[in-house]
């Protein structure tokens, strides 16, 4: 009986998980010559280390270095919203506000709308003679025009993924028991140490997928960088989208693709291992 | 004895309700003091003032002679066993045990030394690396004392600790907590509501209702003198009935005037009258002015219960030997073992 309830799931997860992954996998390593015949091959992954520039440095290569680029951009963008999240959820989790706070509300509301029309109201907020700088010039300030520069893109990618870094710690914080604090209170630490020795080291888990949940999307996203940017901007996100869309060149498209995934794979797994260690931290080293 | 803590016209409020009315009590060096009394009578609202984690809404709080109020839990130098242990779960045995140490700074071998010491104590040799979650109920509450206890504190709180422990693990900890309390000449204020708990291991019981403090005695004293009729009702099983006292040394009650050592009240004045299950003897039929019929027998290992009808009240009878129900007996007590009290005010809950 309890086998048969779980068909459905695992025909959903064949049709919507493994099937496309599998097909990702056989477009990355084959290729169709002239005739028509399909072959394996190996040179995508090739072409995407080497690219077309096999005399230049690794990292300044055309596609090592897109993909360089957008590994730093989800970094900075993983560490501000760490930076500005990680404060948000320890006061939203504090005794002041409950679970209906009016801050809460406030960072979940965003997400109700559409990624695409919020990313879009930044257009509005940040062009030329947008809000900011209508509000810029009213008080008598130079105006700033950074719509379509690096900043931007970074503005719009931590303000689109703030939300999910803020949940996973929130709700970490918040099941935390109240006396384990005052427990450390109680043992004579103070403040910062309670926060160092026991607050944060148990609220890594909500950390690691904070952290999880916006360097993953950021690492892959091209919406925001081609609407902020300019279409300057170029990610591995575009190149997918590219390859797959406008140049046609699916095998190509798919071998990033399989790149990304390996990247992500290998990013999870530092991930796991740091916070473990992390939340070993706080303990008597012997 | 010198006090070490005071507490002086304690007051709590939580928004328009009064959980604590008035609070005065004092702790003794050495002393263990127990908080008994029904949930929410305001015992751990009490304990939780004491270690700083609430502030009074009035009264002050002073520790050999001096107020603490204005000092921060982790600058009080007294230590909390919690209710549910709250011990840190990412921290395995011997780093919880040292964590109040590591705070102080003490030296690596010192901090070592202390934690194999505390170990023996509490009969955890051999768990210093085991992780908090894979340990039972009692030994998690074990390492919540000693890493309480290895900071030597001057004063111990202990939450109902062992309230999540089942009945024989309980008794065991009972006897080796007060045998530690003695040993390391350590003050204990605890918290439980299981009256025997408190019988078996307070210097000092504090009785405590709805936010006050009903009487403060040694064991025997709050056994064999109950206050009033909460504080009877509470701590062990009693017959409770109203009754008038015609004169010093006389109570009328249940329709029978008794000999009794009370006196000092007024003429006719009401009382309720307190007699102890164990302290009514089952005497013939003809030997008491007070007879009645056995309604009721249940075995208690020890003893029989038995329930006795007899002018208007059912009485609770303790007895080595069962009488048959249906049988007329007589009810006999002696005048010392007739405990007179002054009507209070307000229900028995």
């Amino acid at each position: 009986m309890k086998r048969l309830f779980g068909y459905p799931y695992g025909l959903w997860l064949t049709i919507f998980v493994v099937l496309p992954l599998g097909l990702i996998g056989y477009y990355s390593i084959t290729a169709t010559d002239a005739a028509g015949n399909t072959y394996f091959t190996l040179r995508h992954f090739h072409m995407f280390f080497e690219a077309s520039f096999p005399g230049q440095p690794f990292f300044s290569r055309l596609y090592v270095n897109v993909a360089v680029r957008s590994l730093r951009l989800a970094l900075m963008t993983t560490v501000i919203t760490f930076i500005l999240g990680y404060p948000v959820a320890y006061i939203m989790a504090g005794k002041g506000f409950s679970d209906k706070s009016v801050l809460l509300f406030l960072f979940i509301a965003p997400m109700w709308m559409n990624f695409l029309v919020r990313t879009y109201a930044w257009l509005a907020i940040l062009s030329r003679n947008g809000i900011l700088n209508t509000f810029l010039a009213w008080l008598g300030l130079p105006i700033l025009d950074i719509l379509f520069t690096d900043s931007a893109v970074l503005l719009g990618m931590v303000y689109n993924f703030l939300p999910f870094m803020v949940l996973p710690i929130y709700t970490a914080l918040k099941k935390m028991d109240p006396r384990i604090i005052e427990a450390a209170q109680d043992l004579g630490a103070n403040s910062p140490r309670v926060f160092i020795r026991v607050v944060f080291p148990l609220s890594m888990p909500g950390v690691v997928s904070g952290i999880t949940m916006v360097f993953m999307p950021a690492a892959a996203t091209f919406i925001i960088p081609n609407l902020l940017g300019g279409g300057q901007y170029f990610l591995l996100g575009n190149l997918v989208e590219q390859q797959f869309l406008r140049v046609g060149n699916w095998n190509f498209g798919a071998a990033i693709a399989v790149i990304m995934i390996g990247l992500m794979l290998v990013s999870t797994f530092i991930l796991s291992w740091f916070g473990r260690a992390e939340a070993k931290e706080g303990g008597m080293k012997e | 004895m010198p006090r070490l803590i005071e507490l002086q016209n304690i007051v709590k409020n939580f928004g328009h309700q009064t959980v604590l009315d008035h609070i005065n009590l004092y702790i003794n060096q050495n002393e263990f003091l127990t908080l008994l009394g029904p949930s929410g009578c305001g015992k751990t609202t009490t304990l939780r003032i004491i270690g700083g984690f609430e502030q009074p809404t009035g009264g002050d709080l002073l520790f050999n002679g001096e107020s603490i109020l204005g000092t921060p839990p982790h600058k009080r130098q007294l230590n909390t066993v919690f209710q549910k242990y709250a011990l840190f779960p990412n921290m395995n045995v011997a780093e919880n045990i040292a964590f109040g140490l590591r705070i102080k700074k003490m030296s690596k071998p010192e901090i070592l030394e202390s934690v194999n010491n505390i170990l023996k104590l509490v009969n955890l040799v051999g768990f210093e690396k085991r992780s908090i979650n894979s340990l039972s109920g009692g030994q998690q509450q074990r390492v919540a004392i000693a890493r309480a206890l290895v900071c030597k504190p001057a004063v111990l709180l202990l939450d109902e600790p062992l309230g999540a422990l089942d009945l024989k693990l309980r008794k065991e900890m009972q006897v080796e907590l007060k045998n530690m309390q003695q040993q390391l000449g350590i003050t204990f204020v605890y918290v439980t509501h299981d009256q025997e708990e408190a019988l078996t291991m307070s210097d000092t019981i504090a009785v405590m209702n709805e936010g006050r403090i009903l009487q403060i005695g040694t064991p025997e004293d709050i056994y064999n003198e109950p206050k009033n009729a909460f504080v009877a009702n509470f701590i062990g099983e009693s017959n409770i009935i109203p009754g008038t006292m015609p004169e010093d040394r006389q109570v009328h009650f249940a329709d029978v005037t008794f000999t009794c050592i009370d006196f000092g009240f007024e003429k006719n004045e009401a009382v309720d009258i307190v007699v102890r299950p164990e302290d009514i003897e089952i005497v013939p039929e003809n030997a008491s002015p007070l007879t009645g019929i056995v309604t009721n027998v249940t075995f208690k290992g020890v003893h029989y219960e038995m329930r006795v009808d007899a002018n208007g009240h059912s009485w609770k009878v303790h007895s080595t030997v069962q009488s048959p129900v249906g049988e007329t007996v007589g009810l006999s007590i002696k005048p010392d073992l007739i405990h007179v009290m002054k009507k209070q005010k307000g229900r028995i809950s």
